[in-house]
């Protein structure tokens, strides 16, 4: 993914409608570009070439369905490590090792490494958590979800 | 909900997002073989059960400027953590906002707040909106700032199950 800011001049302001309507939603109907064309001022021609040009661009990070890996049956964790500094290469491959490491950031703090845990069901956090410790000889702290406040969240375009 | 094995092809069809084209349903329908009034009742069944968060656009925020975040961590007094973690999520600039335990002795905290900014002077300045919010209710904070991204892959689904 894209991590670096897009220079000024390359969105219009057209982009940045798009951008900022499309963040509320999707309708799920046979022609949906058609439904948001109409109200964005566009064809549903030039939308959908803007949205392909927006996603080459590396703007979009995902144009679709944001899917709940727990309504699913599913469980996330985050979970972190103090990695001691002269191992933290080899903790890093031991835990990216596992596929249910969804991402995992070094940060500036004594656990210094937090990663997320994705399983396909909730007593796999424990699993994978106990498999890293014992290949690592590291405490894994879980920080499990007890209550979420959602959301706020807008980028403005 | 329960899920069938229809639906798992469907969230595995769709989990990276949709086609970008003028019936991106009717696409969806030629993959998995079924009809498209199906693959529209099927995501319109997993949004009504939250299985779906949400259909729309997810800007990649790094490409729009926010290329500063911070994972902004207090130590809540518990009985008032349910309605102040309320008034942080609601914050533009908040993206994630959770109640979790602590571990005690080494961490103290309780609630997590990602904050964005274009700079790590705004986050900062937005970190002490949060704090006059949390007033005396919160005891203690702190601030981690990724310095490397060592993975990310985000959820996938196995394909061949269910």
């Amino acid at each position: 993914m894209r991590r670096d800011p897009l220079p000024d001049n390359v969105l219009d302001k057209t982009d940045r409608l798009i951008i900022n309507t499309l963040q509320d939603g999707f309708p799920l109907t046979a022609h949906p570009f058609s439904e948001m064309a109409g109200k964005i001022g566009l064809s549903e021609a030039e939308l959908i070439k803007r949205l392909v040009n927006l996603r080459e661009l590396g703007v979009i990070t995902r144009f679709g369905p944001l899917y709940d890996v727990e309504a699913m049956g599913g469980a996330f964790c985050l979970c972190a490590i103090a990695v001691p500094a002269e191992q933290f290469e080899e903790v890093m491959t031991k835990v990216n090792a596992h596929p249910e490491v969804a991402h995992n950031y070094e940060r500036n703090h004594h656990l210094n490494m937090w990663f997320v845990l994705a399983t396909e069901h909730p007593e796999g956090i424990s699993d994978v958590a106990g498999m890293i410790e014992a290949e690592t000889g590291l405490k894994v702290l879980q920080f499990p979800k007890q209550e979420e406040f959602f959301i706020g969240f807008r980028v403005t375009a | 909900m329960k899920i069938d094995a229809t639906d798992r092809r469907l969230i595995a069809a769709t989990q990276s997002g949709l086609p970008l084209t003028a019936a991106p349903y009717d696409e969806v329908a030629r993959w998995l073989k079924i009809e498209a009034a199906e693959v529209i009742r099927r995501l319109q069944a997993l949004k009504d059960a939250g299985v779906i968060r949400r259909i729309a656009l997810a800007p990649n925020h790094y490409a729009l400027g926010m290329i500063a975040n911070g994972m902004s961590v207090w130590d809540v007094n518990d009985s008032e953590v349910s309605v102040l973690g309320a008034k942080l999520g609601a914050l533009d600039f908040v993206s994630h906002c959770y109640l979790r335990p602590r571990a005690l002795p080494d961490w103290p905290y309780n609630l997590f707040a990602m904050i964005h900014g274009d700079t790590r002077e705004q986050v900062e300045s937005k970190r002490g909106l949060i704090a006059e919010i949390l007033g005396d209710a919160a005891q203690s904070n702190d601030i981690l700032y990724s310095t490397r991204i060592l993975k990310k892959t985000g959820l996938r689904l196995a394909k061949n199950k269910g």
